[in-house]
C-alpha cells in the first residue's frame, strides 16, 4: 500500500475577501499518521472541511482514497469519517444510542453489537447506558472517536482530537489513535500542540498563512535547522560546594569551562 | 444513494422522537399556552362576544386554537435544527454516506408527530369544555388532514429559520407573528365587527379561510367554495416554503 489515501494539489478557498488557504498541497500515505500543525486559523479546518465534502474549494483538487472531493463526494463520504473539534455526539442520547445511530446510518448489519464492541473497546460500559451530556471530556472524546470507527472506513479526520482535555484523557486519545494506524486506517490530524505531532505522527505537514511551508518526517523537519551545537555554560557553586569549602574538608571544586556561549 | 432515503430518514426520525420522549415538556409547553388561551376565551372574555351562530363559543373557537398550537408548536422544529447544526451532530452526518435530505425530513416528521399529540391534548381539553361535534367520519378525516397541510406548511418555515438562524432566539422567534395572525382572523370574533381596512386583511389572510372550513366541517355544515381557498393557501404556503428551505439547505451543505 503505497498509493496517497489523500492527495491535495493547489488548494484554495476564501471566505468573503479573506482569503483562507492559498494553493495546499500535500499528500498522505495510505495507514500513516499525517498532522497538519498550525496556529488558531492557519486553516486547518478549512482543509479538513474541504477534504470531508462539507465545503467546496474555490480552485484546485483534492481526492481521498482515490475519489475526487468535487466530482464523487458520495463516495468520498462512503469512505472517511470526520471527528469534530468540538466533539459531534448527541447529548440527548446514551452513549450507546450514538453508537447504534450511526451503525444504522451506514447501513451496517447488527448495530447493537457493534455499539456494544466499541463501548468495550474505550472503556465505556458502564457510561454507556448513560446520557452522552453527562460524560467528561475525555470520555466524549472517546465516544466521538468510536463513532468514526464504525464501518472501519479506510481515511479518519481528525480536527484538534485533544484540544480542552485534561492530559490523562489526552494520553487516552492518543492510544487510541495509535491504534487505529496500527489497523491500517489513514488518520489526518489537525492540532496545535507541536508534542502531539511529535508523538503520534508519520509524517508533519506546517499550515501556515494558507499554504504548507514545510512538510516531512519529524527528523527531516528537525534537519532543516542547524545541527545541534555545544555551548559551555559556567557552572555556578552548589550550597554543597560552598559548605564543603567552608568547613575546609577539600579543595574547591574545579570550575569547568569558564567562558560561556562559545560554540565548539 | 437515494435507496436509502426512506431507512435513513426513519433512523434519524426515531433519534428526534427520542429526543422529545425525554424532553416531554416541549409537548406540554407547546399545549400549555392555546389552552390558556382557550380558558381566557371561554370563561373571560366570551360571554362578552357574539359570534351570531347560536353554538357554542368553544365550538366557535376551537378551530383558531388547534392553528395557534401549530403555529407555537413548530418553533421547537427550528430550535432542534439549529442546535443540530450548532453542535456539530449535523456536520458529522454530512460527512456520512446517508441521504441528505433524511436529515430535514426527519425533522419534518418529527414535527408532524409532536403536532398530532399537541393537538390531541387541545382537542381532549376542549371536550371537557363542552366542546361538542356531529362531525362525520369524512369530516373528521377533512379537519386532519387540514391540519395535517397546515402543520408541513409551518414546519417548512420553521426549517427556513432553524436553517438561517444565527441565535437560538432567532430560530424560534419567527413564530411570534404566526401565532398571532389567528387573532386578526375569524377565529375569534366573526370578522363583520373590526373596522374596513382591518376586516379586508382578515377577510383575505389564509387564516380566516383554514377557520372557516375547519369550523364548518366541525358543525356538519356545507364548507362550499371555502375549503378551496383553505387547500389553494396551504398548498401555495407549503410549496413555497418547501422550495425556499431547500435552496438555503443546499447552500448550506454545500
Amino acid at each position: 500500500m503505497s498509493a496517497a489515501a489523500i492527495a491535495v494539489r493547489g488548494i484554495e478557498k476564501s471566505f468573503a475577501d479573506v482569503s483562507v488557504l492559498r494553493g495546499v498541497d500535500l499528500d498522505v500515505q495510505a495507514g500513516s499518521i499525517f498532522a497538519l500543525l498550525g496556529s488558531n486559523g492557519a486553516g486547518k479546518t478549512t482543509l479538513v472541511r474541504i477534504l470531508s465534502t462539507l465545503l467546496k474549494a474555490d480552485a484546485g483538487t483534492a481526492s481521498v482514497a482515490g475519489f475526487d472531493v468535487a466530482a464523487a463526494p458520495a463516495d468520498v463520504r462512503e469512505s472517511i469519517s470526520l471527528t469534530g473539534q468540538f466533539a459531534a455526539v448527541d447529548e440527548v442520547l446514551t452513549g450507546r444510542e450514538n453508537l447504534v445511530l450511526v451503525a444504522k446510518l451506514r447501513h451496517l448489519q447488527d448495530p447493537g453489537a457493534i455499539a456494544d464492541r466499541l463501548l468495550a473497546q474505550f472503556s465505556l460500559v458502564e457510561a454507556g447506558g448513560r446520557r452522552a451530556g453527562t460524560y467528561s471530556g475525555g470520555m466524549r472524546r472517546r465516544l466521538d472517536i468510536a463513532m468514526s470507527l464504525i464501518g472501519d472506513p479506510p481515511v479518519i479526520f481528525l480536527d484538534e482530537p485533544t484540544t480542552g482535555l485534561d492530559p490523562q484523557a489526552r494520553l487516552e486519545v492518543w492510544r487510541a489513535i495509535t491504534d487505529l494506524a496500527r489497523g491500517g486506517t489513514t488518520v489526518l490530524l489537525t492540532t496545535q500542540y507541536l508534542d502531539e505531532a511529535e508523538q503520534l505522527a508519520d509524517r508533519i505537514a506546517i499550515l501556515h498563512r494558507g499554504t504548507i511551508i514545510q512538510s516531512g518526517t519529524l527528523a527531516e523537519l528537525k534537519k532543516l535547522l542547524p545541527p545541534a551545537k555545544v555551548e559551555y555554560v559556567e557552572k555556578q557553586p552548589s550550597l554543597e560546594d560552598v559548605f564543603l569549602a567552608l568547613i575546609g574538608e577539600t579543595e574547591p571544586p574545579e570550575r569547568s569551562g569558564a567562558s560561556e556561549g562559545e560554540p565548539s | 444513494m437515494s435507496t436509502h432515503v426512506l431507512a435513513d430518514t426513519s433512523v434519524l426520525t426515531g433519534r428526534s422522537l427520542r429526543h422529545i420522549l425525554r424532553s416531554p415538556d416541549t409537548i406540554i409547553t407547546t399545549a400549555v399556552t392555546p389552552i390558556a388561551l382557550m380558558l381566557l376565551f371561554v370563561f373571560v372574555l366570551g360571554g362578552a362576544i357574539n359570534t351570531g351562530s347560536g353554538e357554542s363559543y368553544v365550538n366557535y373557537l376551537l378551530p383558531g386554537i388547534l392553528l395557534i398550537t401549530i403555529a407555537s408548536g413548530v418553533a421547537y422544529t427550528a430550535y432542534r435544527l439549529f442546535l443540530d447544526m450548532q453542535g456539530g451532530i449535523f456536520e458529522r452526518f454530512q460527512s456520512m454516506p446517508i441521504a441528505r435530505s433524511s436529515v430535514l425530513w426527519a425533522h419534518v416528521l418529527t414535527s408532524l408527530v409532536a403536532n398530532v399529540v399537541c393537538i390531541a391534548l387541545v382537542i381532549g381539553v376542549a371536550l371537557l369544555l363542552g366542546f361538542r361535534t356531529g362531525a362525520t367520519v369524512g369530516a373528521w378525516l377533512a379537519v386532519a388532514g387540514i391540519l395535517i397541510l397546515f402543520t408541513l406548511a409551518l414546519t417548512w418555515i420553521a426549517v427556513i429559520a432553524g436553517l438561517s438562524a444565527k441565535t437560538v432566539d432567532g430560530a424560534s422567534g419567527f413564530s411570534y407573528p404566526l401565532i398571532f395572525l389567528p387573532f386578526i382572523s375569524s377565529a375569534f370574533v366573526p370578522t363583520d365587527s373590526m373596522p374596513g381596512p382591518v376586516a379586508w386583511f382578515a377577510e383575505n389572510q389564509p387564516v380566516t379561510s383554514i377557520v372557516n372550513t375547519i369550523r364548518a366541517l366541525f358543525a356538519g355544515q356545507p364548507v362550499d367554495g371555502e375549503i378551496w381557498i383553505a387547500l389553494a393557501w396551504l398548498a401555495g404556503i407549503l410549496v413555497v416554503a418547501y422550495g425556499f428551505a431547500i435552496v438555503i439547505y443546499r447552500r448550506k451543505v454545500r
